[in-house]
């Protein structure tokens, strides 16, 4: 179900209605398990089976693994006298190996739903690149939203394990977190312990949350209907004849692609959170004024956040200080040298998150190669920041204000090229296509209307154009003033409802919808 | 403590770690930090910071990350 | 106690300003919606036909319903002149048999005519055929259940009842292509029609029409024999006499094998259809004169014609009223045909200056 289809907010407006007209508090967390259920069941009745068994592992392993673990202390805690420190840390390990084995367990029936469902078409195609005799690709269903929720119950497992936080006893409960609805179409993944300090215990109807939330809904209606889904039309055409649209046009392709990224998955995030807090209930950001990033390291503390830190959270740092990789970078330091050595973990564990990153956003190998590339251009700048200190040592530009335009700039490019993977879909025509700026002089070719042929309309672009100076003005308060516009409105609350019934009314008449527009779908979906 | 606060100097030089208490929050210390503060840990103290402390409470100031360091020796 | 004061204020204006933009929401879309639909005035001005019946404030004792052999082959202002007919065409652009149907039950919220006159051309479509035409017939209706039948009978693949009941949700990419008639007719709209009648002075003789291609299958489609039949339900359960006609217009073909069902259909139901292909020469049609379009509608003389032959018969066969002996009627019947008068008058003029006609038909763009 799209979230710019008709019967999605005709769901969600009767929902906000029975939660808080007939449902009583205490059970209103129940009745957002029956709106998640209803949901999928209405997507596709197939996949609440996949939801559930992935629900139903994480939250039975969960609790062997603690019951398990508080039986082992308590044992120990009695039989304190027969115990030495040694015998004792022995009874101590035992456990941990033990905790660690369920955890495992529990993550290899989870992340290989996951793997079947999503990359078993994608290992046949690979295979058959090199076989003389194409193997046949199978049927199955990729659940929607798979992703996000296999994600969801993994760091669950992982900190079941770690013992940070308490396992949910009650089933329901625990399935409401993995399925809770408005996620489950672009994200954001949710930690248990962020999302579980609400979402039993909403608060109670509040004026100002409903106000809010209801707010950036409609924000997050006006980026994706007005700027993304009209982008995505001319995207569209630049993108599926590669060979007409050459040269300037990648350049146009990037700007058009940057802006509709953002537009979709930023709208799709204020959406989902939108209505979580018009429901009482907080759900973690997922973007923080990406764009605005000054290198590639920040962008991607501030572009899809929960994904990043789940990255490094549960792959980086149990990679790079594993035992294996503590070994690994001493050895390396005596043999291969400080400079070498000191580098070795974070190298091999960096790659490690970003393969794994392309390879979650989708099964494919351009996924694959984007993330690499992201790699290469983290590792590089990295390893050019003393050459940077030094050059600023020198000229201190770093001070100047100019200078952090030129970052910001020079960011927003790089990272709009990495994007390019993602439109053409296929390594070698994005090398191509990018290799054709350079040499493929056609700038001229965009003054002369060629623009026009595209799908869109002058009319298009003005709007579009209006729209994300528009999202500019509303970042960079956010960004100049460190807070959210949305306080500032609220305060002179008749400014508030009239903003309100602006992005309301312009979002329904310029927005891309309806006949003559193909709503497009959501990048994110099936994730 | 004046040893830990050496393994920070050496990352960055430029930042007062005797006072500053937002290490992780303001951004200065970033994961590849933390990964190469975990290994010269390691190394001088022979104590191992397994991934689950690996939280921002734990490396926001100097003298969280002793505790943490004295908490890991004892056990 | 001023902090209090402060929060109670608030504690008003916070329902207050929600319910004003409520409001301001509902009567700005409300608003938007009559701009953006699009108006029909000039140029394609069929959209506009099925609406103007409801601003009519006279009685009208004969109804003819159908497409444009109805709407712009008989002139009402002629049976209206020469016979003291008062009648309406509820007429529209390929209105299929379903749309005539519902258009019959709508009219009967209003009055209970003596006579209903129904073209039989479109009982050879079974399926809905285009979203436009739907648009022309269904959006211009009042609401009411018949509107909301009308509707699901009609919908092609494509269209969603939402989009009936908010046009606003179809129309509103229009707003990049608004035009100056947009914003000028946002709260009324100039008639098109003259009691539904389409006036076009412009002449082009009949041509050649090519073979009919033969068919696979005569039998006219069951749903559209379905709605006749109801159709003739509803006018026996009104005591209105039902009559089929086929207009005397030679195109799109009318195969034999249909006449033949629909005059079986007749004879069953007691009904009298006239087929006027026949009676061409009796009506006095000459399409060397009496056509715009090379013989696929009548224009004025012919649409007079026509009418003098209709209303002949009309008045021989039904006891009708003669409305120009009732005042209060006259009245309003004198409007219509000063209108009638001046339309045709400046056809006319604009055809002796250009030889064509320029602020009407398929040259004129809704500016």
């Amino acid at each position: 179900m799209l979230f710019t289809s008709l019967p999605f907010i005709v769901f969600v407006a009767a929902l906000i209605l029975v939660y808080y007209a007939f449902t009583p508090y205490k059970e209103r967390w129940a009745l957002l398990l029956m709106a998640s259920l209803a949901f999928y069941f209405f997507a596709d009745p197939r996949y609440l089976i996949f939801i559930g068994v992935t629900a139903l592992t994480a939250y039975v392993f969960a609790i062997i693994t603690e019951d398990y673990n508080a039986k082992r202390k308590a044992y120990l805690k009695a039989n304190k006298e027969s115990f030495d420190t040694d015998s004792k840390k022995k009874y101590k390990n035992t456990t941990a190996r033990v905790t660690k084995l369920l955890m495992l367990l529990a993550l290899l029936i989870n992340l290989g739903i996951l793997a079947v469902t999503k990359y078993t078409n994608f290992v046949i195609d690979t295979m058959n690149s090199w076989r003389t005799e194409p193997l046949s690709f199978v049927n199955i269903i990729v659940p929607m939203g798979i992703s996000f929720y296999t994600f969801q119950t993994v760091s669950y497992s992982i900190d079941i394990c770690r013992g940070t936080i308490k396992a949910q006893r009650n089933f329901l409960k625990f399935l409401l977190f993995v399925s809770f609805f408005p996620q489950l179409v672009q994200g954001p993944i949710s930690r248990y312990e962020d999302l579980s300090q609400t979402l039993y215990e909403p608060k109670k109807f509040e004026f100002q949350n409903v106000s809010y939330g209801f707010m950036r809904i409609l924000w997050g209606y006006f980026k994706k209907l007005v700027v993304a889904d009209r982008l995505v039309i001319a995207l569209k055409t630049l993108t599926e004849s590669p060979d007409e649209y050459k040269g300037a046009y990648v350049f146009v392709v990037m700007m058009l692609y940057a802006a509709q990224l953002y537009c979709d998955f930023t709208g799709g995030i204020d959406i989902t959170i939108g209505i979580a807090q018009m429901l009482g209930i907080t759900v973690k950001e997922n973007f923080n004024l990406p764009y605005f990033s000054k290198n590639i390291k920040e962008y991607w503390n501030r572009w899809h956040i929960t994904m990043g830190t789940w990255f490094t959270d549960y792959i980086f740092y149990p990679l790079s200080v594993s035992p294996t990789m503590l070994k690994l970078s001493k050895w390396s330091r005596q043999h291969l040298g400080n400079a070498v050595g000191k580098r070795v973990t974070v190298y091999i564990s960096c790659f490690a998150v970003w393969l794994a990153t392309g390879i979650w956003h989708g099964a494919a190998w351009h996924f694959v190669v984007w993330g690499l590339m992201n790699f290469v251009v983290i590792m590089a700048s990295q390893e050019l920041e003393p050459v940077y200190a030094k050059f600023h040592g020198k000229f201190h530009l770093k001070e100047k204000k100019g200078y952090a335009i030129f970052e910001i700039a020079r960011t927003f490019l790089l990272m709009s090229s990495l994007k390019l993977f993602d439109c053409y879909r296929d390594v070698g025509l994005t090398f191509k296509m990018f290799g054709s700026m350079f040499y493929t002089f056609n700038i001229g070719k965009l003054f002369n209307g060629s623009l026009l042929e595209l799908g869109l309309t002058s009319a298009d672009y003005e709007v579009a154009a209006i729209a994300i100076v528009f999202i500019f003005l509303v970042s960079l308060y956010k960004a100049l003033i460190g807070e959210d516009i949305r306080v500032f409105l609220y305060q002179k609350y008749p400014l508030f409802v009239l903003v309100c019934v602006v992005l309301l009314v312009s979002t329904l008449v310029f927005g891309a919808y309806g006949a003559g527009f193909d709503a497009s779908q959501f990048i994110y979906n099936q994730f | 403590m004046d040893e830990l606060i050496e393994i920070l100097k050496d990352l960055h030089s430029d930042v007062d770690f005797d006072t500053c208490t937002t290490l992780i929050d303001d951004k200065i210390l970033d994961s590849f930090d933390i990964v190469s503060i975990v290994s010269e840990v390691n190394d001088r103290f022979d104590v191992a910071i397994p991934a689950k402390e690996l939280v921002p409470e734990n490396f926001n100031s100097a003298k969280a990350l002793w505790d943490l360091i004295s908490r890991l020796e004892e056990d | 106690m001023k902090s209090m004061k402060e929060l109670n204020k608030r504690d008003v204006l916070l329902p207050l300003c929600t319910i004003a933009g409520i409001a301001l929401t509902v009567v700005s879309l409300w608003y938007l919606q009559r701009l953006l639909v699009p108006k029909y005035q000039r140029g394609v001005v069929e959209g506009s036909m099925i609406e103007e019946y409801y601003d009519d404030e006279k009685p009208h004792e004969v109804i003819f319903l159908g497409d444009c052999e109805v709407y712009e082959n008989i002139s009402t202002v002629a049976l209206y002149r020469d016979y003291g007919i008062s009648s309406y065409i509820r007429g529209s652009a390929q209105q299929l048999t379903w749309q005539s149907y519902y258009l019959l039950e709508d009219t009967l919220r209003y009055e209970t005519p003596e006579v209903v006159v129904f073209n039989v051309l479109a009982l050879k479509y079974g399926e809905p055929q285009s979203e436009s035409y739907n648009r022309m017939t269904l959006d211009g209706m009042e609401w009411s259940m018949s509107k909301w039948n009308a509707i699901e009978a009609s919908m092609t693949e494509d269209e969603n009842m939402i989009d009936y009941i908010f046009p606003f949700l179809r129309y509103h990419s229009r707003w990049s292509e608004l035009t100056a008639a947009d914003y000028e007719h946002v709260m009324d709209k100039d008639p098109v029609t003259i009691n539904g009648y389409y006036m076009r002075t412009d002449i082009m003789p009949e041509a050649v029409f090519p073979d009919p291609t033969p068919l696979v299958d005569y039998t006219l489609p069951e749903t559209s024999m379905e709605y006749l039949e109801r159709m003739a339900e509803l006018c026996e359960q009104n005591g209105i006499e039902l009559i089929l006609i086929k207009a005397p217009t030679l195109y799109p073909y009318w195969y034999e094998q249909w006449d033949d069902q629909v005059r079986d259909f007749a004879d069953a139901h007691n009904l009298t259809y006239i087929n006027y292909i026949y009676l061409r020469d009796q009506i006095g049609l000459d399409m060397t004169v009496d056509t715009y379009d090379a013989g696929l509608h009548l224009n004025l003389t012919g649409a007079e014609k026509f009418a003098d032959f209709i209303g002949q018969y009309l008045t021989d066969s039904f006891d009708l009223t003669d409305y120009r002996e009732v005042p209060e009627v006259a009245r309003l019947w004198e409007d219509d045909i000063l209108f009638y008068d001046q339309l045709r008058d400046a056809q006319n003029a604009e055809l002796a200056q250009y030889g064509e006609l320029r602020s009407w038909g398929a040259n004129a763009i809704e500016s």
